[in-house]
């Protein structure tokens, strides 16, 4: 029987890594975000107590409750950008690759945002992730790998912030996975927020962007100052237990239930919506 | 380095540090009024940890600064050519591992010791890691040779100690029984103190300031601040796991707390957006900064306001635990028993505004 040439595997196999390294799909460019997707919801933004749709247990309802947006003019919170879990939302961005020199592989990708200059790194190495005790971040510390032309990421190590923009919270014990699906010039970016402490059930949300190399991404300094004089030392503005001024202003202006403006995971399903309907109507 | 020499029998070691434990679980306990110590269910005894299985861990934080987690509260660690300086020591069982740890980044002889606070579970291995280090004395009473020689890794020169430093009220109440726990053993007494709002040291070509923190976790917090590096550890001021635990038998309070809380928060200084700079060891948890120290502060700041609205209402201790004036913070640092359980903190809360009025 005639030898196999090994050569000719060795050249097969090569090919095949390689074909399967050219694979990989190439998410480098910049990104312009479209916002037609929940566009109430990001631009302007939600209103006070709008927390429909979202699975947040009691403690988060409370939470909404007691926020006071005046909390954003504390010099602690004008410069933070948002979460890595967040920040699909807005804002236009530079994707680009980092390339091991020896190796040639993909090490990392680098997203960079223009609002409030946000920046994360997708480790595609596989390297260890920090211990639990290390310190934590708004874009966390994210692992990536790619399930045929997907890009998956999971990310840990993020710091407490926001679920949605008017007080509902997410911890700093909640983890994310994303998807990155490219179809052409468009990018869908799908995220899936798992939090312990303030979801019943994950949280899932979508973002699309459309592919702009002309545009550029501006940089975005910032500068903490003193927006309200004469505040308190240690004034943390909050609203009392029950003295929301407009805890169902929102649901009255769009002849909403107000067990539907109030949230939780019912309220994310479309059954939900002719009970809220018919509760309305009685 | 062997500590054989300054090592005392496992099984004593061992008893002391249970009864450190004991006694820090003990602390909210006796501060309370004696009706309501008399009616109050007893606190669960807490297991003795099984010092055999902890492993040290060590994670760099920036430059010569480390933090050391293992049981017990968070160790920072500072080292360069003038020696080691460590803040808090955890447990005596865990004395060899933690050295070990410190021989891997240093051979330098152990100088200073700083304690934040006064419970065992930050000054247990005070007398192991004293004695296991030199501080230089004058005169030449412990030998500067001997001294020398330990920085290569020789013995330490017989009856040599590193200094043991913390407010002056921590040396007063570690010599005091409270909550029937015995005072804490000789050789883990401060053998420095200060009085006064902070002490200046310069150590390992850096500046490092301890601020006193008055009647905050206890009545002798103290925080230490290295300068160069920009790390601030703190103790058991801040914690990340946890409601405040505040020690009413040794004077804390939620005054001390916020008071404090917000003290870190002028010395902290983001590198940008909010993150980095500043970097926060808690007394227990993760390691921080400005974004976590000031959403902790928001959160006491915000009981505290609650409780105090409802104590200038009148509401009893009763009505307001049933108010659940904490539920939103609760899945994240709520718990069921111990020093730190919500129902304690609220209690105590309760209690120093209801004395503040």
């Amino acid at each position: 029987m005639r030898k196999p040439n090994r050569s000719a595997i060795a050249a097969a196999l090569l090919l095949l890594a390689s074909s399967s390294a050219m694979a990989e799909v190439d998410l480098s460019g910049v990104w312009n975000v479209r916002l037609h997707e929940d566009l109430p919801e990001r631009i302007p933004g939600p209103d006070m107590a709008e927390f429909h749709g979202v699975p947040i247990n009691e403690a988060n309802r409370a939470r909404g409750l007691a926020w006071d947006p005046s909390i954003l003019t504390l010099e602690e919170y004008q410069c933070r950008p948002h979460p890595s879990d967040y920040f699909t939302r807005f804002s236009p961005e530079r994707i680009w690759k980092e390339i091991d020199s020896e190796t040639q592989q993909t090490k990392g990708i680098h997203i960079r945002k223009e609002w409030q200059a946000a920046e994360r790194t997708i480790w595609m190495d596989g390297r260890e992730r920090p211990p639990a005790y290390a310190v934590h971040s708004w874009q966390g510390f994210s692992l990536g790998k790619w399930e045929g032309d997907v890009l998956a990421v999971e990310t840990t190590h993020l710091k407490q912030s926001y679920v949605r923009r008017n007080g509902l919270a997410r911890s700093d014990i909640a983890t994310t996975r994303e998807h990155y699906i490219r179809h052409g010039d468009y990018l869908t970016i799908v995220a899936v927020i798992h939090d312990p402490a303030y979801l019943t059930e994950s949280f899932i949300r979508s973002s699309d962007y459309a592919l702009d190399n002309k545009r550029n991404i501006a940089p975005y300094p910032c500068d903490p100052v003193v927006e309200i004089v004469g505040q308190p030392k240690g004034y943390v503005p909050h609203y009392m237990p029950g003295k929301h001024p407009s805890e169902f202003e929102y649901a009255d202006r769009y002849n909403l239930s107000h067990e539907a403006a109030l949230g939780g995971a019912q309220t994310a399903y479309p059954e939900f919506m002719e009970k809220a309907l018919a509760a309305k109507k009685r | 380095m062997s500590m054989n020499r300054n090592t005392v029998s496992k099984a004593k070691v061992a008893a002391l540090a249970v009864a450190a434990i004991l006694g820090a679980a003990s602390v909210a306990m006796a501060a309370q009024p004696a009706r309501q110590n008399r009616n109050a269910p007893a606190a669960p005894a807490p297991q003795a940890p099984n010092f055999d299985a902890v492993q040290i861990k060590v994670l760099p934080i920036r430059d010569n600064i480390y933090m050391l987690v293992g049981q017990g509260g968070n160790i920072t660690l500072q080292v360069g050519d003038d020696g080691v300086l460590i803040v808090d020591t955890q447990f005596a069982p865990l004395s060899d591992k933690i050295l070990t740890e410190i021989r891997k980044i240093s051979k330098a002889p152990i100088r200073f010791i700083i304690n934040t606070h006064g419970h065992g579970d930050h000054t247990g291995g005070n007398g192991n890691l004293s004695k296991a280090g030199a501080s230089v004395a004058g005169g030449n009473m412990l030998g500067p040779l001997a001294v020398a020689a330990q920085g290569q890794g020789g013995a330490a020169p017989a009856g040599a100690v590193a200094t043991i430093l913390a407010h002056e009220n921590v040396l007063t109440r570690m010599q005091e029984s409270i909550g029937g726990q015995p005072p804490a053993p000789a050789d883990s007494l401060p053998n420095v103190t200060y009085i006064g709002d902070w002490k200046d040291m310069f150590f390992n070509n850096e500046s490092i300031r301890l601020f006193y923190e008055p009647n905050a976790h206890t009545d002798g917090d103290s925080m230490v601040y290295f300068r160069r590096s920009d790390v601030l550890s703190v103790g058991d001021i801040y914690n990340t796991n946890n409601y405040p635990v505040i020690d009413k038998a040794r004077a804390g309070s939620i005054q001390g707390v916020l008071k404090a809380l917000n003290h870190m928060l002028e010395i902290t200084i983001p590198k940008d957006r909010q993150e980095g700079g500043t970097l926060v060891i808690p007394g227990h948890g993760r390691l921080s900064d400005e974004a976590d120290l000031a959403e902790y502060r928001d959160m006491v700041t915000i009981i505290h306001d609650r409780i105090k609205d409802m104590v200038d209402r009148g509401l009893t201790l009763e009505q307001v635990k049933a108010a659940k004036p904490t539920i939103d913070y609760d899945p994240r640092y709520g718990s069921g028993n111990g020093p730190g359980s919500t129902d304690r903190f609220i209690e105590i809360v309760y209690n120093d505004l209801k004395a503040a009025k």
